[in-house]
């Protein structure tokens, strides 16, 4: 009984929003010292789950035990004071505040009304030192490494008391190394006798640490499995409820001339730092470029640049045989890009319109959605529908909020409104973050089918494997510059994990471990 | 249906509660001062709706209240606060004036049209200073519109000192053929000045609803105002949006102006503060949740009130401050509607707790 002891029991849990079931009975119990993984594709209704355990929403009816004894979370308070705390898939902290003042924000511990920052730090860094944290409390937000943000989310959570932990899709946004690193956390908190529930996609890291998983799909809880006797395969199988393929199939590429031409080209970041140093590609008709590397190396400065969100201050850049260098976003939109921004809920969409408002968004102002300056709802509505099946978009109907679809199918609806408008090049900027394995197969299919169509795609990840499996060329950016092109087929794991560290290429062909020297060697283009 | 029908229940659950607390609160200070409030609230809706007369006259402050309370929710929409409304107002009333005063020949349509339309582009080009600022030199357009107001106070007094009268405080009265009134109306309202502006107001209700929802540029102005982020992406110019809906809203302001000028007064005079129908204009958007329909009928209630306030004195011997007081109060509790709002919520939240340990029960 002991051993089995059950922290939390959540048993026919369901929760409706007007007529849709989100949650539909589900049944999910947590052993207390256990990682217990929460699967399912978007929409399944984890979040919703995750939402009624730490206090956000009420379930329509079911039961919640924690530590055996029946309770009512109405509020993240309660959820508080019950031990449950959450690791948000996005941080939640003040980038002008120091980690411990993050930490401590909301329990501020005071001496004689004046808060108590020294006996605050030291308890954090005891918490730190405890759990293998290393993070520095004196050190303001904004300043320290993503990795770092995510430790200091955690503490977050111990200092106010939690003993039952829920990440929610935590890798998302680590380099590899800090993904090890994570792991190692959530071992080092289980073993401490902490409980955690690990809300996820990614089929290995279930397989790497958790102890038993809970599969979720529309709604229904399918089972709950022991992962060590469980394979991936089954694990994707049983989340989709078919069959799953996770090699990308393709045939080899068969580049027909560029329809991207860089040249030169530097963009200056927001405080006047050239973040792309440079740069000069091509990405050819029928051919899909990665863009790999680690957060921050320029990625997205670049991607804003092509798509003329910001403007380059030097160098051009060619889109179909017109200069579309420092043009306006609509220009280069209909010079022939396509453009899946990174930032979904950002740039994508206009959360509180509707879906149909949304999937009309770069086309509103054209013939047959507007005419004499008036919209056309009734054609709005009938391309959005159409768009909706074609793309396996699941919404209860097109007048419903962009806001209310689950993240997968927003980006589906953005994927959807970007490919059929048939762009000579597509960008597609972390098109799979935070996605499903199946949204993601079905997302890497159309990719590789526009490339098949004869269209350019450039793709930009910081997932290493989709780079890898989806792209025929690989330009690895660092520090602003790419640093080698590589073929996919050709290249490693390792080679572009030390290209993604600034090792030069001809330095980590040789598998040579010195540190990120660029000498004038460097096959920078091609 | 059913649904739609529910939805439009919530959205006038707030707005009506706000007007119930600030009637409540106003109550509670009346009795804390000794004063009977349901004399005072008797006197102030009964004696309204008694009389044709004062039907007439809260629909004539209504009707600046519309214009500019549109104008406010225009720029609103679109991610801007126009706290200028009241200097465009007033731009585009001494105008107006102006225009009526220097061709009191011309054709009574024509002259009407002329001046309205005069009044309704200067308050609009007034509005765009602001707007153009903005856009190009990212200066706040709350701080431009402020100053701007100020300035169209002095610039207006000036004018009326030197330009519009030989260094009297009043202009003369505009010709008949600047005259809004109707003599059907004025007859029905036992010669109230309820004028032709009232259903200028309503068409322009209209208009305000169909260009924010039918047109592409009330779409842009729209998503500009939810999104600036994914509007830019999708190929929308912040500058013209910008320009575009404070251009709108000052047009509307100074609509209600000069709606305001030649109809309820003929003349303008010179003004101590800025009109009332700016400042007010913006409760009454805000009441009206930013829906033309809504701000029209928070317009009416607005002009009851105003109206109505003027009987609290006399009938129920409460002094003219305690009247302001009461008025003031409905419309903090307009202002501060989130408060309402929280205790809604509160409550369904509360339900749905009680339906699922009920229902909890039967598992």
């Amino acid at each position: 009984m002991s051993e089995l002891q059950h922290v939390i029991e959540m048993s026919g849990i369901t929760k409706e929003f007007g007529t849709f079931r989100a949650n539909d009975n589900i049944h999910l119990d947590l052993r207390k010292g256990e990682i217990h993984a929460l699967l399912g594709e978007n929409g399944a209704g984890k979040s919703t789950l995750m939402n009624i355990l730490s206090g956000l929403l009420e379930p329509t009816s079911g039961e919640v035990k924690v530590n055996g004894k029946s309770v009512n979370i109405s509020s993240p308070d309660v959820a508080n004071e019950l031990g449950i705390g959450m690791v948000h898939q996005h941080f939640m902290l003040v980038d002008k505040f120091t980690v411990a003042e993050n930490i401590m924000l909301g329990r501020e511990k005071t001496k004689f009304g004046y808060i108590d920052r020294k006996k605050a730090e030291k308890d954090i860094q005891a918490l730190s030192d405890q759990y293998g944290l290393r993070v520095d409390p004196s050190a303001r937000v904004e300043n320290i490494s993503v990795g770092m943000q995510q430790r200091v989310e955690i503490l977050k959570t111990l200092y106010r008391g939690a003993d039952i932990l829920i990440f929610d899709e935590p890798t998302g946004v680590l380099t590899p190394q800090e993904i090890q690193e994570l792991m190692g956390i959530m071992k080092k908190l289980v073993n401490e006798g902490k409980s955690i529930i690990l809300i996820t996609h990614k089929l290995d890291e279930i397989k790497q640490v958790s102890n038993r998983c809970t599969v979720i799909r529309r709604g229904k809880s399918i089972d709950t499995v022991d992962v060590a006797v469980t394979s991936q395969q089954e694990l994707a199988d049983m989340m989709v409820g078919r069959s799953v393929s996770f090699k990308v199939d393709k045939k080899p590429a068969n580049p027909s001339g560029a329809v991207l031409k860089v040249k030169d080209l530097t963009v200056k970041e927001t405080r006047g730092f050239d973040a792309v140093k440079n740069i000069s590609f091509e990405v050819q008709a029928g051919e899909i470029l990665g863009i790999a590397g680690v957060d921050g190396n320029g990625q997205s400065e670049l991607i804003q640049a092509l798509s003329g969100l910001t403007k380059s201050s030097n160098g051009s850049i060619e889109l179909d045989g017109k200069n579309v260098t420092n043009l306006k976003p609509r220009k280069i939109t209909e010079a022939g890009l396509g453009h899946i921004p990174e930032d979904r809920q950002k740039f994508g969409l206009i959360l509180p319109m509707t879906l149909e408002e949304n999937i009309a968004l770069q086309t509103y102002y054209k013939k047959p959605f507007s005419k004499h300056g008036f919209l056309n709802y009734k054609e709005v509505k009938i391309h959005a529908k159409r768009l909706i099946a074609e793309f396996d978009v699941r919404t209860p109907s097109e007048e419903h909020s962009a806001a209310s679809l689950s993240g997968g199918n927003q980006q589906k609806a953005i994927i959807a409104r970007e490919v059929d408008r048939d762009p000579a090049l597509l960008i597609a900027a972390q098109p799979t973050r935070g996605l499903d394995v199946g949204a993601i197969e079905y997302i890497h299919k159309r990719l590789v089918e526009l490339r098949d169509n004869g269209k350019a795609v450039l793709l930009m990840s910081y997932e290493l494997d989709e780079v890898m499996n989806v792209s025929d060329r690989i330009a690895v950016m660092y520090d602003g510059k790419i640093i080698a092109i590589v073929n996919a087929k050709d290249t490693t794991e390792s080679e572009l994990g030390l290209l993604m560290a600034g090792v030069s290429l001809s330095d980590a062909q040789d598998q040579a471990e010195q540190k990120g020297k660029e000498k004038g060697v460097v096959d920078s283009t091609k | 249906m059913i649904r739609q029908s529910k939805g439009l229940l919530n959205s006038l659950l707030v707005p009506v509660m706000s007007i119930l607390f600030g009637f409540l609160f106003g109550a509670v200070l009346m009795l804390a001062f000794g004063y009977n409030p349901v004399e005072a609230y008797r006197a102030m809706i009964v004696s309204v709706f008694q009389s044709p007369y004062f039907i007439g006259e809260a629909l004539r402050q209504a009707t600046a209240l519309t214009f500019t309370g549109l104008g406010f929710a225009l720029a609103f929409q679109a991610g801007f606060f126009n706290i200028g409304i009241a200097g465009q107002a007033l731009a585009g009333w001494v105008s107006a004036v102006w225009v009526a005063l220097a061709f009191p020949d011309l054709p009574r349509i024509l002259l009407l049209t002329l001046s309205l339309g005069v009044g309704l582009l200067v308050g609009a080009i007034w509005a765009s200073i602001a707007g153009f600022l903005r856009a190009y030199f990212g200066t706040s357009e709350v701080i431009v519109s402020i100053m701007l107001n100020y300035t169209a106070l002095q610039v207006t007094n000036f004018l009326i000192r030197n330009v519009l009268s030989e260094a009297g405080n009043t202009t003369a009265r505009v010709g008949e053929n600047a005259n809004m009134g109707f003599q059907w109306l004025s007859t029905l309202t036992q010669n109230s000045r309820l004028n032709v502006g009232f259903f200028i107001a309503i068409i322009v209700v209209i208009l305000y609803w169909v260009f924010m929802t039918k047109t592409t540029a009330g779409f842009e102005i729209r998503a500009v105002g939810l999104n600036a982020s994914a509007s830019k992406y999708a190929g929308m110019s912040a500058e013209k949006n910008i320009i575009l809906s404070m251009f709108l809203s000052g047009a509307l302001a100074g609509l209600g102006g000069a709606v305001h000028g030649l109809g309820t007064f003929g003349n303008i005079f010179t003004q101590g503060g800025l009109p009332d129908i700016g400042f007010n204009g913006i409760a009454v958007a805000l009441l009206g949740l930013g829906n033309p329909f809504g701000i029209f009928f928070s317009s009416i209630l607005f002009g009851v009130l105003n109206i109505g306030a003027g009987f609290m004195p006399n009938q129920a011997g409460v002094p003219d401050e305690m009247a302001n007081i009461v008025i003031a109060a409905i419309i903090f509790f307009v202002g501060a509607n989130y408060i309402i709002r929280y205790f809604i919520d509160k409550r369904a939240a509360k339900k749905q707790t009680a339906s699922s340990t009920s229902q909890g029960g039967d598992v």
